[in-house]
């Protein structure tokens, strides 16, 4: 009984580690911005910055609950720009605004359902699944809006997209990031849907042996992601005032490195919301600071890249390094 | 024992070949359709164009499935083809009078070496190689960019010689084609008949029990993902041939494509199966049925949709298909 108790530490330990690492480079960033740039932290940036996150976010969230479960959602980005395509559609047809958004949420969840669906009831890979719908959702955008742009959407609502709540610096948007979080965050860490996902990710036929029903958990992981990526549509065409077929394309990468800094596992099993939300934070922190100081875009796509490869070097590498001198320790003691 | 092993290897081979063989019918059946609803989709123009955009992925998927076929996966194929037409028309551009078998090595160096890269992280750094070829996608595509800085290469700058590689033929055949037809032939030699390839295959069905049996793992591992990138290169390479201009984002996001491609061809992502026919099977089907949407005058709109709802059925009858022959062949088994 001691062994498995004590590997559970570990693994703790090694989350606790990764996100006290996060934070590090977190208050680094943050330094290194106000140094770079004397605007960093003025209100008008911190707004700028939360708000240009969003959508990731958003979409970020479910996808961490989809990657614990050891399952992938590469779809996420087409259900977007096919509900700002959908969106667009629905108000040219006259409908009210409030029943355009719970058309196209619901549409979202039926994009989610339908990859959970051919997923689990066929027992196939989602990486190849959301690849198939990945281009399906993303045609479907096409089909909607062709390369038309809508733009005519009533200022009440894209008024939301751009203001801040009372006097303070944060964006209308960004309260729906807050709740989610806090959703998402109660949901994986502290109910049995949340404990479930850490089984079936670690094993899912033990998942299934110990009770779990893993379709039907796998098919609301699915409905979820489709659902907030949805709403990331929305909040993207009233941020931007404007519904494209070809909004957010490629954003499922980004999401997918995002949540993998934060220190989850590609292999399910592992990681910690608490670690995506840091994680979030300091890429839009690196972004806007890097930005601020004039660096190109350029920069920031490597910087990405580099963040999301050291995130699984350099624990790799320290391993293995800990591995080594142990054996030579070892081996001078006999 | 021996004979039952046999039996099963060639019971194994005949379901390898007839998914071959129904791709091969799917694609006759398109070809037919098409033709019998348009007439005029039958001319040499749409052949010569579907082959000279299918060898360029056709390759790209070949490479993929050697990496799929160990469980790996590589995305960062897009940006290395994008980086090495760059770089080969920047080589064209400081060297007018570079021979084309000089460019086609260039090429190929630079998707060796960011193919070493990646396989060193899969192997020696342990990092899955969705992430760390995902992460290669973004440094190499972002490199790109800060070094491009907006500029572009035209064809004006490439020699004539080069530009034959897309215009010339050999007995109406283009030349890009029987360059890609030639390597897609080598690898498939390599994957059936070599041991190496034999290895590949060995990896991706049970990576333990090949470990096991003596095969070095991490080697063939590296070796793969060295091949995947000098594909990659090559393709490059050819991709420049072929059009002529070429920047920052050429050949961004052809990852997925190539993926799909490889998934309609019968390669299962869970690795140990798949071959490159099928492989150049499923990048073909894609291929004519992009260019029979435009004959049939589809919406360009529709395409992308049609073109999704495929892959998804295509994986989904593949995998049915599979399991109920498996299911046969144990039922076979237990009362036969």
């Amino acid at each position: 009984m001691a062994k498995p108790d004590s590997a559970l530490s570990t693994a703790k330990r090694r989350h606790l580690q990764w996100e006290a690492m996060l934070v590090i480079v977190l208050v680094v960033s943050l330094v290194g911005g106000r140094v770079l740039s004397p605007m960093f932290l003025s209100a008008a940036n911190l707004s700028n910055m939360l708000a240009d996150f969003t959508e990731i976010a958003l979409i970020a969230l479910p996808m961490t609950l989809v990657i614990v479960a050891a399952e992938i959602d590469l779809s996420v980005a087409s259900v977007l720009g096919a509900s700002s395509a959908l969106m667009g559609v629905l108000w040219h047809m006259g409908l009210p605004m409030p029943l355009v958004i719970a058309i196209v949420l619901v549409a979202g969840t039926l994009a989610g359902l339908l990859n959970g669906l051919v997923i689990v009831r066929f027992g196939l890979p989602s990486l190849a699944v959301t690849i198939g719908t990945l281009a399906l959702f993303r045609g479907l955008a096409y089909v909607l809006l062709g390369d038309q742009a809508i733009a005519d959407f009533p200022a009440s609502y894209t008024a939301f997209g751009i203001d801040t709540i009372a006097n303070t610096f944060l964006p209308m948007p960004f309260v729906l990031v807050i709740v989610g979080a806090i959703i998402f965050t109660v949901l994986l860490q502290a109910t049995p849907f949340g404990r479930s996902l850490y089984a079936i990710g670690a094993n899912p036929t033990a998942a299934q042996f110990s009770g779990i029903d893993v379709a039907k958990t796998k098919l609301r992981l699915f409905m979820m992601s489709g659902a907030m990526a949805a709403l990331a549509g929305v909040v993207y065409t009233l941020r931007f005032t404007s519904a494209r077929g070809d909004n957010g394309e490629g954003f499922e990468l980004s999401v997918i490195a995002a949540v993998l800094f934060g220190g989850v596992s590609i292999f399910g099993g592992r990681g910690s919301m608490i670690g995506v939300l840091l994680s979030l934070v300091i890429i839009g922190v690196l972004r806007n600071a890097l930005t601020l100081a004039d660096v190109s875009s350029e920069t920031l796509t490597i910087v990405t890249g580099a963040l999301l490869l050291s995130s699984v070097l350099i624990p790799n590498l320290v391993a293995r390094w800990r591995a080594a001198r142990e054996k030579r320790l070892m081996a001078q003691a006999l | 024992m021996h004979a039952g092993e046999t039996k099963r290897d060639s019971i194994a081979a005949s379901i390898a070949k007839s998914r071959e063989l129904t791709l091969f019918a799917v694609l006759l059946v398109l070809v037919g359709a098409t033709a019998a609803v348009k007439p005029d989709f039958l001319n040499l123009q749409n052949l010569r164009d579907v082959l000279l955009n299918v060898s360029i992925i056709g390759l790209l998927t070949a490479g993929m499935t050697i990496v799929m076929l160990m469980r790996h996966i590589d995305l960062s194929v897009a940006s290395i083809g994008g980086v090495s037409a760059y770089a080969v028309g920047s080589l064209f551009v400081m060297f007018p009078h570079m021979p084309v078998v000089v460019a086609m090595f260039a090429g190929v160096g630079f998707g060796l070496a960011i193919g070493a890269v990646n396989g060193a992280l899969v192997t020696f750094g342990r990092v899955p190689s969705l992430v760390a070829t995902l992460s290669t996608l973004y440094i190499v595509r972002g490199a790109d960019y800060a070094w491009v800085h907006g500029g572009q290469i035209n064809a004006t700058s490439l020699p004539d010689a080069f530009a034959t590689i897309a215009t010339g033929s050999l007995l109406g055949v283009p030349n890009l084609v029987l360059i890609a037809l030639v390597v897609l032939i080598a690898l498939s030699m390599y994957l059936k008949q070599y041991r190496g390839g034999r290895e590949h295959y060995a990896i991706g069905s049970n990576p333990e029990a090949a470990r096991l049996a003596g095969i070095r793992v991490d080697r063939r591992v590296m070796i793969g993902f060295l091949l995947s990138g000098a594909i990659a290169g090559l393709a490059g390479v050819l991709w420049l041939a072929r059009f002529g201009t070429v920047d920052a984002s050429t050949a961004k996001g052809i990852e997925l494509q190539v993926v799909a491609a490889a998934v309609v061809g019968s390669v299962a992502i869970t690795g140990g199966v798949g071959t490159v026919a099928g492989a150049t099977l499923g990048a073909l089907v894609l291929g004519v049925i992009n260019i029979a949407l435009v004959v049939l005058r589809v919406s360009p709109f529709w395409q992308q949709a049609i073109q999704g709802a495929l892959i998804v059925a295509a994986i989904t009858l593949d995998t049915l298909l599979a399991r109920s022959v498996a299911r046969r062949m144990m039922r076979k088994r237990d009362h036969g």
